[in-house]
């Protein structure tokens, strides 16, 4: 149809996103790491041949996908187009090149028109294991932290990089798994470049270039032309969260201009000692990915949209954290980046924005502590279940109870986690008066109770975040609960690193809840009814807090 | 089957079908809301008055039905409370604690079907080998009668964790709740979906109690009238897997009965490729709000087990709720005929999943609906006949279409209303032939050469785009395309499917356990299927849902109960994750998570057909203006039952009938066959 330009547009950039969203299922149905398959914790994307992207898959994680979008643009400057032959899979995880720590494997793909690339296909997976100290915040240098592969030919004109392989397959834990995953990811890449293909011979397409071009445009002029019904200024917003072991401050201020927005977190703490800190690319993402949530939320995300945002952070912060230092646990103070963002614009979409709510995800490593087990006839293990805390209120919404935000993955089954170790979960159930308080509530985080079914020694890694640091209400309404992680009748747990959980004992974790916003004194009274009859909240937290039941109203 | 009375009741109309002296004779009535068995009375009372049959005559009555999915839908169904294990009463609400939509915050997941107050918790413990971790506390059993006696609960859903392994603390519940409440119904996790992952084994439960008291009312009134009405036939219900079975079954598990409409019009599909021989086929059927596609291989269709009831998010994945049944396989879209259409702030055609319903309707109803929907651009373009549109039931109203579409479409899009109409009736078969793709792309299947089979009152006017697009050669338009799915009851089969969930490596294969677990689900499919044939020779369809080990989603491989082994499952397990995924993964251990066999009789395939072969004499060809992408044209506009058998008719033309139009673009051609199916082609030599 070649007589409509803008359907013909439509047309083609609809089967773009089919087409990466189809990449994306068959990563997740293919993939090895339970990470991915069960929990998404991936992301796929189609590029043009100067490494912008023109589509992403909406499955997946927001902060794999930004710093992937960056990546491409790092791949052609090792490999430019002209040297890329056709059967040839490109691979790193260098986390400052590709998407922030030495877990996650980026593969980049080009699609031949004959002996022309025509597009690139990039994927990324979350690998459980890739050696070193194993996933975790404890080390202090990115050397511990695993191996690190350049970005290099896993194949080359078809042929296997066999020496790579093998040099991956001996430095990991479970080979089988990261193995299969990179072929996973070549998989899904090969399946996108077939359907594009396809695409072009049915619109009778050469290239993407022009039509690239357009989409890119387009979504850049309906992203300037919502920025440019906000009121030009700069907006600041702060926020301290746990940190390792000493506090983190992330100062951010956003300036909107005309047509573009600037983020810069001048002011942020500097680097931490351990494998908390963030590489740029990774800090960008998820900056960005707040603004997007509330700045052009329906423009698909792809290089056009995203050129519009520009993200800094001054070098040595712990927002741009350089080689050496460990960046294994990134995304818990990256997850937090949206809640800051968001605070700035606060100021200007006061009838917009949500509460700060949980954010990072609470994910621990659960694994046999193998020194002890032989003592319990207990079998070696690891798992890396993922859970939640309850998201801020939103603007006339209560928050979402137990839901990731701004992560995009998936929690795991009980039963699952029951079956793949020898873990009994004795308790998860939603947490009492964890949502903050407000006309609107925070959503309510979870308790959760583990022993091991042998009353072994267990270890549990851990990465958690606002333990000592609330998620913050809004306009009069309470924080969310901090949250918790000890020994039930025994000792608090730190919220980050490793630590042994004794034999025969239970362990706890409390996820924090989400901050309320306006009163709780305004809370429509049916809806506190509705909160203690369900025992979302405490009477005693009806009483004193939501001042229910009023007196007046019941004088008995 | 043979004088079978099949009965479809849909959300606005009821269609009964009566197969009967080697004839079909076809009703639509209007649905009744209050009590849907005066609709299907009333149908039936036309449907044998138009056809001389008494009551006595019929064979069997087969029945579908969308009250239990609307009662889902419209949160109509029972006070429901259930008991879980203690602990762990907040799976139903934490669901997969994830957003199916990344970038909107203001999402809602769907309301629980019981609140947490009527959560129950229930002190006891298994663990995952089925051993009592905590013995089942009699007491808090009690407490929980005492909560549901005292709030005056009208279904109970059990679900404990592990319960799938061994079922024992659930039926000493139910045992406990009978004894001291009488026959309030019970639905047991470990009966209505015995599989791993609490959530979607809970989800289902609840699910099937909530729906399980309204069903069963309207099941025994049903029976009870056409008992009345001397109908001495059995009676049987179509499931959403596309077989039949007993009234009694389906007052258990009522579950079983969602999307059992769209099932009917797949088996009809089924029906066609094996009457035409094709082993290839798209069925493709759009309404007033939907589209659905579904994919028959070898005259069948794709089975599953997972499906999603009440998705609240533009028929987002994830955004519903979550019920494991056995279902036919098949994607359904927001793109039927009511889909309203609007532009985009990136100036591009946006067309559903919000639709104009029959109230108001699209705007060339002339009852008051002003958005431009899918009809009102097929009703612009010349597709339909305006004058006699529904059987001349209702007069179309071109000027009213053409406004819609120029407000909304063509001034923001600053295109000509042609244009405006044809982009519309393109994105909307954009949007199905991508959901074609991408549903074959996720089962491993492919599109090329498929015949496509087009029913439903939209379907005919898309489907010469849908094939360009898919680039498929030919399309079939039944005889009595508008009332397909009950059509398509009369040759189902009697059939169930049972699901055990077992774990087994196959490194550590157990021919032994593999019998059993086939023995006992054997037993329990047969006995049902029993209950509503006469006949013995069964036929059974094994399948077992296996990954390799550390692999998270399970692929679906078909073994043969009788014979099965462990060559045949590694076989078959390798053969079908090289057909999804392109290769097998060397090395790696498989193992078997979950194993369901199929026990069904044998079809009958004797499709008889209505269709009246007396010549026709050409009746009266009238000419209407039709615009496509080459222009306006003149073409002839004449009725289905005037074309004569065999003879070729070239394109550009419309060709009506009472419930739709078929297209027929320049380039393709359509004759009518022997059965009196329509037949469209695209010209070899075009």
């Amino acid at each position: 149809m070649p007589r409509f330009g803008a359907i013909q547009r439509q047309l083609v950039w609809d089967r773009l996103l089919a087409i990466v969203e189809d990449q994306a299922q068959t990563l997740m149905r293919t993939a090895f790491s339970p990470v991915v398959r069960e929990a998404g914790d991936l992301s796929a994307g189609v590029f043009n041949t100067r490494g912008q992207m023109l589509a992403q898959a909406i499955t997946g994680t927001p902060g794999h996908v930004n710093a992937m979008a960056k990546s491409v643009g790092n791949f052609l400057k090792e490999y430019p187009i002209e040297s890329m032959r056709p059967g040839d899979v490109l691979l790193t995880n260098d986390p400052w090149l590709a998407t922030g720590h030495l877990n996650d494997f980026t593969v980049v793909t080009p699609t031949f028109v004959e002996d022309r690339v025509v597009a690139l296909f990039a994927s990324t997976s979350h690998i459980a294991d890739v050696g070193g100290r194993g996933f975790g915040p404890d080390a202090t240098e990115v050397f511990e932290e695993g191996l690190w592969v350049p970005i290099t030919r896993l194949f080359e004109r078809g042929k296997l990089n066999e020496t790579l392989m093998r040099l991956i397959h001996s430095n990991v834990r479970d080979p089988v798994v990261a193995e299969g995953d990179l072929y996973s990811l070549t998989a899904c890449n090969d399946a996108g470049s077939q359907k594009l293909l396809a695409t072009m011979k049915e619109f009778q397409l050469t290239d993407f270039d022009a039509i690239g071009d357009e989409i890119l445009s387009a979504s850049r002029k309906a992203m300037e032309d919502e920025i440019s019904a906000l009121p030009n200024g700069t907006y600041r917003y702060s926020m301290n969260v746990d940190g390792y072991d000493d506090p983190v401050h992330v100062e951010c201020s956003v300036s909107i201009k005309e047509s573009s927005i600037d983020i810069d977190f001048e002011g942020t703490s500097s680097i931490s000692r351990y494998g908390i800190n963030v590489p740029l690319p990774y800090a960008e993402a998820y900056a960005s990915f707040g603004a997007r949530c509330l700045i052009g939320n329906d423009v698909p995300n792809n290089a056009g949209s995203l050129s519009t945002i520009n993200v800094t952070a001054p070098s040595g912060s712990i927002l741009n954290a350089e080689p050496p230092s460990p960046v294994s646990a990134r995304h818990a103070l990256g997850q937090m980046l949206p809640d800051v963002v968001i605070g700035c614009l606060s100021e200007i979409m006061p009838d917009r924005v949500p509460c700060e709510g949980s954010s990072c995800i609470w994910n621990p490593v659960l694994m046999s502590d193998s020194g002890a087990s032989p003592n319990f006839n207990a079998p070696n293990f690891v798992i890396n279940p993922i859970f939640n805390g309850g998201t801020g209120a939103r603007p006339s919404r209560d928050g979402l109870s137990t839901t990731a935000f701004p992560s995009g993955v998936r929690t795991t089954s009980t039963e699952v986690n029951e079956i793949t170790s020898p873990l009994v979960f004795l308790r998860r159930e939603f947490r009492e008066d964890s949502g903050g308080a407000g006309e609107f509530r925070g959503g309510l985080g979870q308790v959760l109770e583990i022993r091991h079914a042998n009353g072994a020694p267990f270890v549990v890694s851990k990465m958690f975040d606002r333990v000592r640091h609330p998620a913050r209400g809004r306009d009069g309404g309470s924080d969310g609960a901090t949250g918790r992680v000890y020994v039930k009748d025994g000792q608090e747990l730190a919220a980050k690193g490793k630590e042994i959980v004794p034999a025969g004992a239970t362990l706890v974790m409390e996820t924090p809840g989400g901050g309320g916003r306006g009163s709780p004194k305004e809370r429509g009274r049916e809806l506190v009814q509705k909160d203690l009859e369900t025992g979302m909240i405490s009477v005693d937290a009806a009483r004193a807090t939501y001042g229910f039941p009023s007196t007046e109203n019941n004088p008995a | 089957m043979k004088n079978g009375l099949a009965i479809d009741i849909g959300g606005t109309f009821t269609d009964v079908v009566l197969q009967w002296s080697n004839r079909i004779h076809a009703v639509k009535v209007l649905t009744s809301q209050d009590d849907p068995s005066v609709a299907v009375l009333q149908g039936i009372s036309r449907v044998l008055d138009e056809s001389e049959a008494l009551p006595e005559d019929i064979g069997i009555v087969l029945h579908g039905t969308t009250l239990a999915t609307n009662a889902l839908i419209e949160r109509r169904g029972a006070k429901t409370a259930l008991l879980t294990t203690s602990g762990h009463r907040d799976i139903l609400e934490m669901a997969l604690e994830n957003r199916f939509e990344q970038y909107d915050i203001n999402i809602e997941r769907p309301v629980s079907l019981v609140p947490r107050e009527l959560r129950l918790p229930i002190t006891e413990r298994m663990n995952s080998h089925g051993s009592p971790l905590i013995p089942l506390d009699m007491e808090s059993v009690d407490a929980a009668i005492d909560d549901i006696a005292e709030r005056n609960i009208e279904s109970v859903a059990v679900g404990l964790l592990h319960s799938y392994v061994n079922n024992s603390h659930e039926k000493a519940i139910q045992t406990r709740v009978h004894e001291r409440l009488g026959d309030i119904p019970v639905s047991l996790s470990s009966d209505v979906c015995p599989e791993i992952r609490e959530y979607e084994r809970l989800s289902t439960t609840c699910a099937n109690a909530y729906v399980l008291p309204l069903m069963s009312t309207y099941l025994a009134r049903l029976s009870q009238r056409l008992e009345e009405r001397e109908f001495r036939c059995p009676y049987l219900m179509m499931t959403s897997g596309g077989g039949l079975t007993t009234f009694e079954t389906a007052r258990r598990y009522p579950i079983r009965l969602v999307e059992s409409g769209p099932a009917g019009g797949a088996i009809l599909a089924e029906q066609l490729a094996r009457e035409l021989d094709a082993n290839r086929v798209l069925s493709f059927d759009m309404g007033g709000t939907t589209a659905k596609i579904c994919l028959v291989d070898d005259g069948q269709t794709l089975l599953s087990r997972s499906f999603e009831v009440d998705r609240v998010y533009r028929f987002k994945k994830g955004s519903g709720l979550p019920v494991r049944i056995p279902v036919i396989e098949m994607v359904e879209i927001g793109a039927g005929g009511g889909s309203i259409a609007r532009v985009d702030k990136l100036g591009r055609i946006q067309i559903g999943p919000e639709s104009a319903g029959s109230q108001p309707g699209p705007a060339c109803y002339g009852l008051g609906g002003l958005e431009p929907t899918v009809t009102d651009a097929d009703c612009f373009l010349g597709r339909l006949d305006a004058e006699r549109f529904a059987g001349g039931n209702l007069s179309l109203q071109v000027n009213a279409a053409e406004s819609a579409i120029r407000s909304q479409i063509s001034g923001p899009l600053r295109l000509d209303t042609n244009e405006s109409a044809l982009g519309m009736a393109e994105i909307v078969d954009e949007n199905m032939a991508a959901a074609a793709r991408s549903h074959a792309a996720e089962w491993g299947k492919s599109l090329e050469g498929r015949m496509m089979v087009a029913f439903g009152g939209a379907a005919p006017l898309h489907a010469a785009r849908l094939m360009e697009k898919l680039d498929l050669a030919c399309v079939l338009i039944p005889e009595h395309a508008g009332v397909g799915s009950a059509i398509g009851f009369l040759g189902a089969p009697i059939s169930y499917e049972v699901v055990r969930s077992r774990h087994m490596s196959l490194a550590v294969y157990d021919q032994q356990l593999v019998d059993e677990v086939i023995s006992a689900m054997r037993e329990e499919a047969s006995g049902v299927v029993s209950g509503a044939t006469h006949q013995h020779d069964f036929t059974e369809r094994g399948s077992a849902f296996m990954r390799y080990v550390g692999q998270g989603h399970e692929v679906s491989v078909t073994f043969d109960p009788s014979s099965v082994d462990e060559q045949e499952l590694l076989d078959s397990f390798e053969k079908t994750y090289t057909s999804l995924y392109g290769r097998t993964i060397p090395n790696a251990e498989i193992e078997v998570i979950s194993w369901t066999l199929n026990v069904s009789t044998n079809r009958d395939d004797e499709i008889v057909s209505s269709f009246d072969s007396k010549v026709s004499n050409g009746g009266e060809i009238r000419q209407q203006e039709l615009l496509d992408s080459t222009g306006v044209s003149l073409v002839p506009l004449q009725n289905r039952d005037d074309l004569s058998v065999g003879e070729v008719f070239a394109g550009p033309r419309l060709v009506t009938e009472r419930h739709t139009t078929t297209v027929v673009p320049g380039g393709f051609q359509i004759r009518r066959l022997d059965s009196g199916h329509l037949l469209m082609e695209r010209h070899t030599n075009a």
